[in-house]
């Protein structure tokens, strides 16, 4: 079972996407677990086969049991971590994607315990909703044959067999396809057969992803999370929060930062994007942080005995959920994102963050969080850190105010950067510094 | 309902407003729709955080078959006047690109 993030103890496995005999690869869609915030894809972190599922539908267990066997003659390891070094695309970046598993637990701190109570019909996973809901099955009417009565993605897609033809997937037998590829390509709406290769490899997760009809961010939003068991999320975000307040001597830093320039380059560069590339602040302000926090490693990265700087920058971005609470997915490598790319992956992370689909490396692997409360109207946000990172970057709403320009008053579009940092790892001075930067960065919005 | 389309024949207000529902609909899927008017703000009503009403303004750019520009993002404020944007009862404000 891997930590899906410092405040995870234990997980529960919802479903196997693989079976004994099964070729997987590192980074492959092995499983889907359920923490108390959400559903969440784990990946294989080896290449092998899969020799034996340890862990049972439904079967809730400590963080670092080991959930299978994959092997292939020499490589025996168990699926114990998520993906380590997860985009193939880039370098690898071992030690800080593993750091919140290593991270000390504190065993003083009594988190509550939760044993999920199984399955009242209310408790099925986000991906069962969203697979019911693009076949238009009516989940009340289905019988669940998973433990405690869970209904599994098999159950949906017979129900959607029998009751509705029209909505059967793709016919499989005419091309090869991974197991997770077909189950993808069944929800996403996506023809496998348009997608068979001459040579007969099979069709991966990924062309299948690359094939999906591109849909609106927010679209497929589905009410799953108003049932998911709030209290108990409200309990770990409490221990999380609770533990950073009692170990972290925080220290607080605000500085109001004048947008105009930013935004009235991105006014220009949204002029000429089609609608669907169209950049928010949000994207503008979110790579300002990763480029100062690339120049400022006394910030980005981990304490655990001690602080270890991070060799990336991976922005963890608060995200609510419509139904309360939050999730703090993570950009990959976001300092060399460019400031389109950035805005595009994090439309990415936000909807699947509020779908259910986030992959199990995006919840552990963020060096520095940012938490952006504009949209809620606060002008500033004085946040607390997430262990076992050292800082986290909040912003406030933008605003228009009146401003001390070249010793005349003008209204100017504002916003109040805070940090939050731990003293331990960084003093005022070098916080300062990065907030300094932030601003630089944003007063050449040319150069983001 | 978003799919582009030409030239069409001119929605009725009733039409326009149930298209702007249903791309509410489609961002916020548990949205109660049954009580909106044409003064509910629907930034505020739907609690459309930016990244939603970007979701918004793209739905209902394809609905309306035409681009939607930041600078008419004031006349997207209540239902009412989303409707009006759809109808063409207002000309834009920029011209079409």
């Amino acid at each position: 079972m891997p930590s899906l993030g410092a405040d995870m103890d234990e997980g529960t496995l919802l479903e196997w996407l693989v079976h004994p005999g099964d070729e997987v690869h590192k980074g492959d869609i092995v499983a889907v677990v359920d923490t108390t915030k959400a559903a969440v894809e784990v990946e294989s972190f080896v290449d092998g086969v899969v020799q034996q599922l340890l862990v049972q539908p439904g079967t809730t267990v400590p963080v670092g049991t080991p959930l299978a066997e994959i092997g292939a003659g020499a490589t025996e390891a168990p699926v114990a971590v998520p993906a380590p070094a997860p985009a193939p695309v880039q370098a690898p970046v071992q030690a800080p994607v593993q750091a919140p598993v290593q991270a000390p637990v504190p065993a003083p701190v009594q988190r509550p315990r939760r044993v999920p109570e199984k399955a009242p019909m209310s408790v099925q996973s986000p991906l069962i909703r969203r697979l019911a809901g693009d076949l238009g099955v009516d989940l009340a009417q289905v019988t669940g044959t998973g433990p405690g009565g869970r209904i599994t993605h098999d159950d949906v897609r017979r129900a959607a067999a029998t009751g509705r033809p029209r909505a059967r997937p793709a016919r499989p037998a005419a091309v090869r396809a991974t197991p997770y590829a077909r189950r993808l390509a069944a929800e996403l709406g996506v023809d496998l057969v348009a997608l068979g290769k001459p040579d007969g490899a099979p069709v991966t997760a990924a062309e299948v992803r690359a094939a999906a009809p591109v849909r609106p961010a927010a679209a497929p939003a589905k009410p799953a999370a108003s049932h998911r068991d709030t209290a108990a999320m409200r309990a770990t975000i409490g221990a999380l929060m609770a533990r950073s307040k009692r170990e972290i001597p925080h220290y607080y830093l605000t500085s109001t930062i004048d947008l105009h320039a930013a935004m009235a380059w991105m006014r220009r560069r949204n002029e000429a994007l089609p609608v669907t590339g169209r950049l928010l602040p949000a994207a503008l302000l979110l790579r300002a942080t990763a480029l100062a926090a690339a120049e400022t490693p006394e910030l980005n990265g981990y304490w655990k005995d001690g602080f270890e700087p991070a060799d990336a920058v991976h922005l963890g971005v608060a995200v609510s959920l419509r139904a309360g609470g939050l999730v703090t997915p993570a950009l990959h490598d976001a300092a060399n994102l460019g400031v389109e790319q950035l805005m595009a992956s994090m439309r990415d992370l936000v909807t699947r963050a509020r779908t259910g689909r986030l992959r199990g490396h995006e919840l552990t692997e963020a060096t520095l969080t940012v938490t952006n409360l504009g949209d809620q109207g606060v002008e500033a946000v004085l946040g607390v850190i997430y262990p076992p990172q050292v800082a986290l970057v909040g912003f406030g709403r933008v605003v228009e105010r009146p401003w001390a320009v070249d010793g005349l008053i003008g209204v100017r579009p504002l916003t109040t950067v805070s940090l939050s940092a731990d003293h331990r790892a960084s003093d005022a001075m070098t916080g300062a510094r990065f907030l300094g930067r932030i601003e630089e960065h944003l007063q050449r919005p040319e150069e983001l | 309902m978003a799919e582009q389309q030409g030239s069409r024949p001119a929605l009725t207000h009733d039409q326009a407003r149930r298209t702007v529902l249903e791309v509410i609909l489609r961002i916020v899927p548990d949205a109660d729709v049954d009580a909106v008017t044409d003064a509910t703000r629907l930034r505020a009503e739907f609690e459309l955080d930016s990244l939603d009403f970007l979701s918004f303004v793209e739905l209902l750019s394809s609905a309306a078959g035409r681009r939607i520009d930041e600078t008419d993002y004031d006349r997207l404020e209540t239902l009412g006047c989303c409707a009006e944007l759809l109808t063409g009862s207002t000309a834009p404000t920029s011209p079409p690109t």
